[in-house]
């Protein structure tokens, strides 16, 4: 086992809830390397968000561990902040932040964690901005951004943190279908320079092209684990099989 | 006919009018009490203002805090758990207290029982009105907090923001413009709440006003006036609340 380039590892993750009475996650091994991009699919209710958030404990999970660069973020000893600082994260709804412009949404977090200068942290703001065309709108406020460009923002507000991973908590299930394509491309591009990526999505396209591997969850657990090509083309568990069936033919 | 009959009226009323303004204010320099409690009525909605602020921000994080991480922190136990479990419980009794008892019981009880040997009601009186404005402004406050979206709770950890820090840079600023309404008539319900500092012996407004009609034995005069002088305060009030509140919407164009 080559532990150098593994990144996060996950031993026995569960999350109940109701006192067990719910188990949204039931016991999850997985380890993503250095320079994955590992897309995490599966029905609705399945666990994929629970799991993905558990990674950087926004939820905080009953049992098991997660090991990230060697460290255990479970211990309650971990200081978790520091270690978010490193894990960017993309929500479904954005959540920018209202109040401020774009620019500032991209620079308070580098010039209060990282101790950045306003001049450092603006330069690299612009220069992220200006890799996904939105230079221009730096001085805006997200409420006259659409779905598209604030989803936009919302990445690149995570990349000025310089994380090691991101995390996307289905990027493109709150937008209108025409503004998918141009916040996919921004995750193409960052997967080619690449950016060890895990993503929720429903967007089978994007888990066949960019994936690395494919995670098939059920029932709070990993079915099956494998590169796209093979997932898409021989699932091997009947609720692959079955799920595909479902969100192929269109 | 009828026009000169009413131009007379009018002069005759205005001339009573003035003669009664010099009497009751000018007359013996009583004006001055006026502008003194007019200045202390200031000083303790002022001071009193602030001090709520202060109290009502911090309250409103813990209580908040306590509310949106219980199941979280329980699950991870440690120290914090203990302490914000102390500290809600500290808030709770607080605001109960402050909030089951009248005003002016609690300000006869800071002059009185706490502050034996102040001579001076102001700084009494500010502290007394700003630990009872404190226990709505939180609740006000936590309202506000609990009002936004968890996303940006959320969306600020995940960058590595505490929970403080969380709070300071991301969700107050926002938690501000919500409830700023609402706050604006907390500020003028106090602003008239400090009519019954006379309690503390400070010639407020309210008093003075009282202080001239029984020395003058002309009660209308003063009375109006000071009603006319609140009025005025509170709508100088609210429209600057408007203008903050129009200067904070421009991130909603």
């Amino acid at each position: 086992m080559n532990d150098r380039s593994c990144l996060i590892k996950v031993t026995g993750l569960k999350k109940h809830y109701n006192k067990g009475a719910v188990k949204a996650l039931d016991g999850i091994d997985c380890e993503i390397q250095k320079g994955e991009v590992a897309v995490i699919v599966g029905p609705s209710g399945s666990g994929k968000s629970t799991f993905l958030r558990s990674l950087n404990l926004l939820e905080i999970p009953t049992e098991g561990t997660i090991l990230f660069d060697g460290t255990n973020i479970t211990d309650p000893k971990t200081n978790i902040n520091y270690h978010r600082q490193k894990m960017g994260m993309v929500f479904q709804h954005f959540n920018l932040f209202p109040n401020m412009t774009v620019l500032r949404n991209m620079t308070i977090a580098p010039m209060e964690l990282l101790g950045k200068s306003k001049e450092e942290a603006e330069k690299k703001a612009m220069e992220l901005l200006e890799r996904v065309g939105l230079a221009d709108r730096a001085q805006a406020y997200p409420s006259q951004l659409s779905g598209g460009q604030k989803q936009r923002v919302a990445i690149v507000r995570a990349l000025c943190m310089e994380p090691e991973v991101m995390l996307f908590d289905e990027p493109t299930s709150a937008l209108d279908p025409e503004m998918v394509g141009e916040v996919l491309d921004v995750m193409k591009s960052l997967a080619k320079e690449g950016m060890t990526m895990i993503v929720v999505t429903h967007e089978m396209g994007f888990a066949k092209e960019v994936g690395t591997r494919v995670i098939f969850m059920d029932e709070g657990v990993i079915i099956e684990e494998a590169e796209p090509k093979e997932f898409f083309d021989h699932p091997k568990s009947e609720r692959a099989i079955d799920f595909l069936s479902k969100v192929i033919n269109m | 006919m009828i026009f000169r009959r009413f131009i007379q009226w009018v002069v005759s009323l205005y001339t009573e009018f003035v003669s009664e303004f010099t009497f009751v204010f000018i007359e013996g320099n009583r004006y001055q009490q006026m502008i003194k409690g007019f200045l202390n009525t200031l000083k303790i909605t002022g001071g009193a203002l602030v001090m709520g602020v202060i109290i009502g921000v911090f309250i409103a994080a813990i209580r908040s805090s306590y509310d949106k991480n219980f199941e979280s922190m329980r699950l991870r136990k440690g120290v914090g758990y203990c302490v914000l479990t102390i500290l809600n419980g500290l808030c709770k009794i607080y605001l109960t207290v402050i909030r089951g008892t009248p005003v002016v019981v609690q300000l006869m009880i800071s002059y009185f029982l706490i502050f034996v040997d102040t001579k001076d009601g102001v700084p009494v009186g500010i502290f007394a009105f700003g630990i009872n404005s404190g226990a709505y402004v939180a609740e006000i406050f936590r309202a506000g907090i609990m009002s936004i979206d968890n996303g940006q709770f959320e969306a600020g950890r995940s960058l590595g923001f505490n929970y403080i820090q969380t709070m300071r840079h991301i969700i107050i600023p926002q938690m501000f413009k919500a409830v700023l309404p609402t706050l604006c008539n907390e500020f003028i319900a106090l602003l008239k709440e400090t009519s019954v500092a006379g309690y503390l012996g400070v010639v407020d407004l309210t008093k003075a006003g009282n202080i001239i009609g029984g020395s003058t034995f002309s009660y209308y005069m003063p009375l109006l006036s000071v009603a006319l002088i609140y009025l005025v305060m509170v709508m100088v009030l609210s429209r600057l609340a408007g203008i903050l509140e129009r200067r904070l919407r421009k991130s909603e164009r």
